[in-house]
């Protein structure tokens, strides 16, 4: 299909960008890491508290921030939009017959496989630190899938944002408003027992929440398969709205043309 | 057949009419220039014919295909070659050229042939490899240029190619549109608000100004419809009076003097009636210091069809 053909071309590009600044990428991957090293040790005590069903902190904590970490990631994903529209290499594309689908699709699907990488970096530096996925390697693409997810959903909506308003000034609004009340209302760092009520409940909304929960499910003893299911589809729902959104904003961005 | 055929667009972008009825047309295989300062409705017309805008009203094909109801077709019959350059800076020449030839559909060997092809024609092939970022400005409107080629297409469109280019880069660019147009056996639609340019290039032009074509014809045409070329004549003894006459005889129309010594009439053909004023003017005894005859430009012919000094009014854009 060409949909899919003209998205994996569009990826293959912006992948190579990203491969010629590895920095990047190294520097995506500091700040989780801060998250399981720094965060980690801090609050290794907290598991007293109970309901975190480990005494390991950081084998709580590391599913999480794989999940985290491909939230974050998805917000500043447009700016990669952002830049395209700047060199006017969308314009460029918009005037040949590749699919418009397309020219989204392939960003989203760039945030996401690199979110996995990272996914998959962090589950190393965890393991490094005696973290075990109690499901194994199923365990591993699960959290892997989960992190896929929950960044595609966001990096829909970054899309979205970006090519509406075309700035990378609203872009970073943007992604700082949301960032941290959703990882707040969510079992990223505490215990859902240890959270107060109206925020257990708000949690449910929540689809940083519903990869955590996911994610987690797989990582500690009594995996919930259902659980498991429910949450990966519940956020593949989330990913093809925002998808659908952001290529209607691309169509809106056609008309100001 | 018309390779373009332009039928009253008319464009609005909230104030501003930006196309208030513009209608041309380009026969296949020559070079069409868009003339026009700055702001004229220029780009918007190129946008409008490569699909990136939609007209308000009026009716645009290009080969053939409607631009309004045959969007892909017309994308797949036309190379677009964009004001602001559009590539990914980020990827090397090759990867740009190879990107752009699959989302056209091509493929295969066919694909790694035609882009070897282009980078020797536009001459860029020991940079093929080379990130873009590194590139001249003449370097990259050379890819740009091979991008908007890479599906041999028809019919090219070219938006103001040479802008921020230096005067060498601009002639050399001349020559390379000239020599594609010939190899790729191309029409081409070029816009430009550089009048010299419009006169080396293109074969015919439609002088465009504020939103609708002024007049349309080869340049030849269009500066012989001044009616004729400019005399000066530079009096040494200043007898103005019975100069002018003898110039009138001679069929020359007198439009000023210029500092009360120089005549400058306009004439049908300045390299013939000259002999004749001279010898006239000598059996008069009026000595004459110096003479020229310029063939009207591209600027005479702009201020006569629209009232308005071009260079003043693209400054003003």
């Amino acid at each position: 299909m060409t949909v899919i053909r003209h998205t994996a071309y569009m990826v293959l590009r912006q992948a190579r960008n990203l491969m010629r600044e590895p920095i990047w990428i190294v520097t995506m991957v500091i700040q989780p890491m801060i998250w399981l090293l720094l965060y980690g040790q801090l609050f290794k005590n907290v598991t007293r508290l109970g309901g975190f069903g480990t005494t390991s902190y950081v084998t709580f904590l590391a599913p999480a921030v794989v999940i985290m970490n491909g939230f974050f990631s998805a917000t500043w994903s447009g700016m990669s939009m952002i830049g395209d529209l700047e060199h006017k290499v969308i314009e460029r594309f918009l005037a040949t017959p590749a699919s418009r689908l397309s020219i989204v699709l392939s960003q989203i699907v760039r945030s996401a496989l690199t979110a996995a990488i990272q996914g998959f970096l962090i589950l190393l530096v965890a393991l490094a630190l005696g973290v075990r996925i109690h499901a194994g390697v199923l365990g591993w693409i699960v959290i892997l899938v989960a992190g896929m997810l929950v960044n595609s959903s966001f990096a829909g909506f970054s899309q979205g944002v970006a090519l509406l308003t075309r700035r990378e000034a609203t872009m970073i609004a943007v992604a700082n408003a949301i960032s941290l009340p959703l990882l707040f209302l969510s079992t990223t760092t505490i215990a859902k027992k240890q959270m107060p009520g109206w925020m257990q409940f708000a949690s449910r909304f929540n689809p940083v929440e519903w990869g955590v929960r996911a994610a987690r499910s797989v990582a500690l003893p009594g995996t919930s398969w259902s659980t498991v299911a429910w949450s990966l589809l519940l956020l593949l729902a989330v990913t093809a709205v925002t998808s659908a959104w952001a290529a209607r904003a691309l169509r809106a961005y056609e008309r100001t043309l | 057949m018309e390779a373009i055929l332009v039928e009253e667009l008319r464009k609005r972008y909230g104030d501003v009419q930006a196309l208030d009825g513009v209608s041309f047309s380009v026969r296949e295989g020559e070079v069409f220039g868009l003339l026009g300062p700055n702001g004229a409705g220029k780009s918007t017309t190129v946008r409008v014919l490569v699909t990136l805008t939609e007209p308000d009203t009026g009716a645009a094909f290009v080969a053939g295909h409607d631009v309004r109801t045959h969007r892909v077709e017309v994308r797949r019959a036309l190379g677009y070659v964009p004001q602001d350059s559009g590539v990914d800076v980020f990827g090397t020449g090759r990867e740009n050229l190879m990107l752009q030839g699959r989302v056209q559909g091509m493929g295969g060997a066919d694909l790694r042939r035609r882009v070897d092809e282009l980078l020797e024609l536009v001459g860029i092939a020991d940079a093929a490899n080379r990130i873009v970022r590194g590139y001249s400005g003449g370097m990259r409107r050379r890819l740009d240029i091979a991008l908007g080629l890479i599906h041999r297409p028809r019919v090219l469109f070219l938006d103001e190619p040479t802008t921020g280019l230096d005067p060498e880069a601009r002639v050399e660019m001349w020559s390379e549109v000239q020599r594609l147009a010939h190899a790729e056996s191309l029409t081409i639609l070029l816009t430009t608000h550089y009048l010299e340019e419009a006169d080396q290039l293109a074969d015919r032009l439609a002088i465009v100004s504020q939103g609708k074509v002024v007049v349309e014809g080869t340049p030849a045409e269009l500066k012989a419809r001044l009616e004729g070329d400019a005399v000066q004549v530079e009096l040494a003894n200043g007898a103005v009076e019975p100069a002018q006459e003898i110039l009138a005889r001679h069929g020359a129309r007198p439009e000023q003097v210029i500092e009360g010594k120089t005549l400058v009439a306009r004439v049908e053909n300045g390299g013939r009636a000259l002999p004749g004023i001279l010898a006239a003017l000598d059996s008069a005894g009026i000595a004459v210091a110096s003479v020229a005859v310029s063939r009207p430009t591209l600027d005479d012919v702009y201020l006569h069809f629209t009232g308005r000094d071009f260079a003043a009014e693209d400054r003003a854009a």
